[in-house]
């Protein structure tokens, strides 16, 4: 299994292939808010779901539909992490 | 018909074509003059498994990959837009969408019917001021005693007037979720819509909803989750749909085309003869084969679950509704004022194919959304801190 660097990494990789930077000068942050920056359109959010899924063979479920699970590299990968471990657990 | 199907996905296939041709071609003209969807052309698409077409096994569907259902579609596009709208609103926009982000109850009460027919589903988004931005709806609801009451109206609802139950998208201030409701509940009345230019047959209506109390276990989702996912979401099933459907009208306008160009003579000769009508007839097989191309890789996109399917599948819809509209178009004119007959089918295509062009997200909407894609997939790379 991945350590958290590598899921954040890889989470970066997809989401720096997916954004819209107008300017040179723009970056992105772990904690910057994806969607309220307007670096990705709404259906964007169902595109990362199915990336979560098949990078990494978690489901994600309607109960974990809070935009804030998906809002920065951040918390995509403190969700991926929380939901593999979960996993572990049952 | 190629090495992306098998053998038992073309059989099917070619059942359905059959079907299409034998008992939904021939309803569909009465269906658009008498304004009505056949209740029996309904029993008989459950018989044949296409109100659960893509629906799992477990749930009493077909379990139809993507790529087949896509045909299927166009088979069932190519006789009627009506009951392809069925098959959209039903299956595509409602069936897919509690399929993937509902409870198991919600799934265990409601596939099984709507595989079954027992139960038809129609998705409640569109509203007087609101059209392309979704999330401008004004229908609202509030929360009391673990209950949600509802408030508000939609319009150009599809099949509306006569569905069993509704995914309604509703807001409490800056929060929008999806709740499914029953119909007969108290506080819901229907309106037909009449004078369409098209879906005539589709029983498009207004829905009311004044002080509806509905339980919270009908919340479809997350609360919060009603646009960026359900309704997301079932507008990609629904482009899906629509690609495929509008290559069915494209298809059938060209079949059409070639059949009275070929018959009709002017000037001492069969108007198929003249080169100008032949452009008209060459432009059309390169559209239909480009468009097919795109709802194919679309389809394998989604068969997949690859990240591009959405894009790809706007793409399609974009450009399938685009070339029916332009193909239907070309028909009519190849007709003359025949085409401006409702005695020949052409006639009822180019009505049809416009309305390709505006659901489930304009061709405008289509356009922006793939220009932001090659803005993300052309733009020269930047390197981020």
């Amino acid at each position: 299994m991945e350590s958290i660097q590598e899921i954040e990494k890889t989470v970066r990789s997809f989401l720096e292939e997916n954004m819209i930077f107008y300017e040179r000068e723009n970056s992105l942050d772990n904690d910057d808010n994806i969607f309220e920056l307007g670096f990705v359109d709404s259906m964007f959010a169902l595109s990362l779901v199915t990336f979560i899924e098949n990078n990494f063979e978690i489901k994600v479920e309607s109960e974990d539909l809070q935009i804030s699970n998906f809002s920065s590299i951040n918390n995509i990968t403190n969700f991926i992490q929380n939901k593999r471990q979960s996993r572990v657990i049952e | 018909m190629n090495n992306i199907l098998s053998q038992e996905q073309e059989t099917f296939i070619s059942k359905i074509s059959m079907f299409s041709e034998q008992e939904v071609k021939t309803r569909s003209k009465d269906m658009d003059e008498q304004g009505y969807f056949d209740e029996n052309l309904i029993r008989r698409l459950s018989e044949i498994g296409l109100l659960g077409a893509t629906f799992p096994k477990e749930y009493g569907g077909l379990e139809l990959d993507p790529l087949t259902y896509g045909y299927c579609t166009e088979e069932i596009g190519k006789s009627c837009s009506n009951t392809r709208a069925l098959m959209t609103v039903h299956v595509s926009l409602v069936g897919e969408t509690i399929l993937r982000w509902g409870s198991q109850e919600q799934k265990n009460e409601w596939i099984p019917q709507m595989a079954r027919g027992d139960k038809i589903g129609a998705f409640a988004l569109s509203e007087e001021n609101t059209g392309s931005n979704a999330k401008g709806i004004a229908t609202t609801y509030i929360e009391k005693h673990n209950k949600f009451i509802i408030n508000g109206e939609k319009k150009f609802i599809s099949f509306g007037d006569i569905a069993d139950f509704f995914i309604v998208i509703a807001r409490n201030n800056q929060e929008i979720t999806a709740f499914i409701i029953e119909r007969d509940l108290e506080g819901i009345s229907t309106e037909p819509i009449k004078g369409l230019l098209g879906s005539r047959g589709s029983h498009v209506s207004k829905i009311y909803f004044n002080n509806v109390v509905v339980p919270a276990d009908r919340v479809l989702g997350l609360r919060g989750s009603g646009f960026t996912y359900i309704v997301n979401t079932a507008l990609d099933h629904g482009r899906y749909s629509i690609a495929w459907g509008a290559l069915g009208i494209a298809q059938a306008s060209l079949e059409e085309m070639i059949k009275y160009a070929s018959k009709r003579e002017q000037f001492g000769k069969r108007i198929v003869e003249n080169q100008l009508i032949q452009g008209m007839i060459g432009d059309a097989m390169t559209h239909i084969h480009a468009a097919r191309a795109l709802c194919i890789e679309a389809g394998l996109k989604r068969r997949n679950q690859d990240t591009d399917s959405i894009i790809h599948t706007s793409m399609a819809k974009y450009y399938s509704s685009k070339i029916a509209m332009e193909i239907a178009t070309d028909a009519v004119q190849v007709h003359g004022g025949n085409g401006c007959y409702n005695t020949f089918p052409v006639e009822r295509f180019f009505r049809e194919a416009k309305i390709l062009e505006i659901i489930e997200g304009t061709s405008q909407i289509q356009q922006q959304l793939i220009a932001q894609y090659g803005l993300k997939k052309y733009s020269p790379r930047k390197t981020l801190i």
